[in-house]
């Protein structure tokens, strides 16, 4: 079985669906880890996507972009939970309707 | 190779002094006084090699990141930006007690960040400068971990960009698939003749401007920028809000360039033209309402990105004066509205006080130098001449008009009137309004931060009177 | 085109069905014991659970966590360039061997900073 035999709509369909579920989530959810896991998810579909075009034209810069975007998305991590951290400790709080000294 | 390293001198220098910066500060105690000095050397170095590499025009590390002219220009405006803002920062980070020193490798992380913004070629060099500029304003923009608005502020940044981090590789991951490279001159080549997948483009396309509209603050990707900018530490906003926005247009002038010939139709001129009238007038008449200073700053700021954007049109319309109108602009804004924000920074009493515009009243007598200086920002960003943003808007509404565009320049000459309300409103209350009871008497030395007025308020008045010497200089560089 | 789909679905299967049969098999072949309150309740290593399990860790796992993501994900630089060793040679092997010292230089300021405390 290769790859090519798969129509790349299909991987493009896949990611663009688990994109859109992935905005949904940031825009619903209230608390502030969720809503980073859903941006997460938005960065795998984009994986996704990266990983199948470069499979399909054969070329290998859409793999190292992905592992960019990994590094990336591992420190956007790190600080984002940091800074959730530090709320935390100010606020006693992680939920984004009560982060409202400021007009949101 | 030697010739690579040779000619992207700048970025390299000041990454690996960041790096060095961030282990001599956790390997000596209290070492704010070495890691200060080391960065405004550092920063100074940084620029003159910029300044030695202007006149190159090329390449380097296989087509990854251009050398010489373009980005050399930015990394001076950079360098510039980051520089005046330690200096600021200082007396202002000793009155709030904020003396950690990660301070001054952070603002040079970002400034790496910025410049490898403005030097890429490829949209993967354009996605690690945006990601490592993002990633130091996130910690800056809370960098009181005790008080609750700033680490808010953080939070909120944090959140939305990541979000627009996402639209952005996406676009970019399309736009890889329509073309079949990330870099700058295949995308070009490609658009020009055949793409594989004409809609994935435009769709690709879209999503990047909705990511660098976000970095920029254009509507309707604005909302993070007020609450941020109040939000962070005021040195941290007059970063932020000067060079971020420098370096997210030296990342879309490129942009925008590379794609036009795709846009058989006009599409993303169109949404462009759009985007900036939008932006300019909800920028002016949301900063009238305002009553805290930083709101209505950051407001400003944000009708500004709306100007540059006229650039944006007129280069999507292969007008060259649209490159020059926007460097010209920039540098201008850099100076304006950098002086405004240390103002407020040394005016600003721990615990986040003094902030509200009422709290400027009678400044002429308290402060007359600061009131007199704030006046010249402030006309200057209402764009009355004979100060510098008086020429910038000139040049960007000429290209505008040029390109075809007079229903846009009519939109900014009257947003452009609007401002001129809230800025002037703020020099009758500095003047001609009487200070309220609770007005400070201690007077407030700005002490080393006057530095960084002096400077500012000087380029302000030299590029107003002299637009012609910048404007030759961008001549030279890139054959109008 | 369902058949490119086949390996995929028998990969599921036995995936799910391996995991159904154990816990069937155990239920069948298993001794049948008398269930009480003691033998149902959480192991923690043969002491009575003292506390909830539901309570907040020390700052000190978060800080460890974030650090094991940061220096984890870099080692997928070193795959591409494991893949083209020799391809790369000595430019290739230098380049690695700055990339290593930068992540020092991040591994010196956490340790400097006391992140990796535990006390």
């Amino acid at each position: 079985m290769n790859l090519q035999s798969i129509p790349l709509e299909y991987y493009l369909s896949l990611s663009a669906i688990m994109f859109t579920i992935g905005t949904v989530g940031v825009l619903t959810r209230r608390n502030a880890i969720i809503i980073f896991m859903c941006i997460e998810m938005m960065l795998n579909a984009v994986n996704l996507t990266l990983v199948s075009f470069s499979a399909f034209m054969g070329d290998s810069a859409g793999q190292m972009f992905v592992f960019f975007v990994m590094a990336v998305a591992a420190a956007e991590a790190a600080v984002g939970l940091a800074i959730v951290l530090a709320l935390f400790r100010v606020k006693q709080t992680v939920y984004v309707d009560e982060i409202n000294i400021m007009k949101w | 190779m030697e010739q690579d390293f040779l000619l992207s001198a700048p970025i390299t220098f000041l990454s690996i002094m960041a790096t060095i910066l961030m282990v001599v500060d956790a390997l000596i105690k209290k070492s704010s006084k070495i890691t200060f000095t080391l960065s405004w050397l550092t920063l100074g170095i940084t620029g003159v090699l910029a300044a030695w590499t202007l006149k190159h025009n090329g390449t380097a590390f296989n087509g990854m990141i251009t050398v010489g002219s373009f980005g050399a220009f930015f990394d001076i405006l950079f360098c510039m930006g980051a520089l005046l803002t330690l200096i600021a920062a200082r007396p202002y980070m000793q009155r709030e007690n904020l003396e950690h020193d990660e301070f001054h490798s952070l603002i040079l992380f970002a400034v790496s960040g910025m410049m490898i913004m403005a030097h890429a070629n490829s949209l993967l060099i354009l996605f690690i400068g945006i990601e490592i500029m993002s990633v130091c304003f996130y910690i800056l923009s809370g960098y009181m971990r005790s008080s609750v608005r700033s680490v808010e502020a953080s939070l909120k940044y944090f959140l939305l960009g990541a979000f627009a981090t996402g639209f952005l590789v996406y676009g970019m991951a399309l736009i890889y698939g329509a073309t079949g490279s990330f870099d700058y001159n295949q995308i070009f080549m490609a658009a020009q003749h055949e793409l594989r997948f004409p809609s994935l483009m435009m769709i690709g396309i879209g999503l990047l401007l909705i990511g660098l509209s976000f970095k920029a603050a254009a509507f309707p990707f604005h909302q993070w920028a007020p609450d941020v900018y109040q939000g962070a530490p005021t040195v941290v906003t007059a970063f932020m809000s000067t060079a971020g926005k420098i370096a997210a247009f030296s990342a879309f002038m490129p942009i925008v360039a590379i794609v036009s010939p795709a846009d058989t139709e006009m599409k993303i001129q169109i949404i462009l033209a759009i985007i900036s009238a939008a932006t300019m007038l909800v920028g002016n008449i949301s900063a009238l309402t305002q009553t805290n200073i930083k709101r209505m700053l950051a407001y400003s700021s944000v009708a500004h990105a709306g100007y540059l954007m006229m650039g944006l049109v007129a280069i999507s319309a292969h007008h060259a004066r649209g490159v020059s109108g926007i460097l010209y602009y920039l540098s201008a804004y850099l100076f304006m509205q950098l002086g405004a924000f240390v103002i407020v920074s040394i005016l600003e009493r721990s615990g986040e006080k003094n902030l509200e515009i009422e709290d400027y009243a009678g400044l002429s007598k308290r402060h007359p130098v600061l009131a007199a200086l704030m006046t010249i920002f402030m006309l200057s960003l209402a764009g009355i001449p004979p100060f510098a943003g008086f020429f910038g808007k000139y040049y960007l509404f000429t290209a505008a008009i040029e390109s075809g565009y007079t229903w846009l320049t009519i939109i900014a000459v009257i947003s452009s009137i609007i401002s001129v309300y809230f800025y002037i409103g703020l020099i009758v209350k500095m003047y001609f309004t009487e200070p309220n009871e609770s007005g400070e008497s201690t007077q407030q030395l700005p002490g080393i931060a006057s530095i960084t007025l002096a400077v500012s308020a000087v380029a302000v008045v030299f590029l107003g009177l002299m637009p012609a010497g910048l404007l030759d200089v961008i001549k030279l560089l890139f054959g109008n | 085109m369902i058949d490119l789909y086949i390996p995929l679905i028998i990969m599921v299967a036995v995936g799910g069905l391996f995991g159904l049969s154990n816990v069937i098999l155990a239920e069948v072949l298993g001794p049948r014991r008398t269930k009480t309150k003691t033998k149902l309740s959480i192991y923690e290593c043969g002491m009575e659970p003292i506390t909830s399990a539901r309570e907040r860790f020390s700052v000190k796992f978060y800080m460890v966590a974030m650090l094991f993501i940061l220096f984890d994900i870099e080692i997928v630089f070193m795959y591409p360039w494991a893949v083209q060793f020799k391809v790369l040679g000595t430019t290739g092997l230098i380049a690695m061997g700055l990339f290593m010292l930068l992540l020092f230089a991040g591994f010196i300021y956490v340790i400097k900073k006391g992140a990796l405390k535990w006390d």
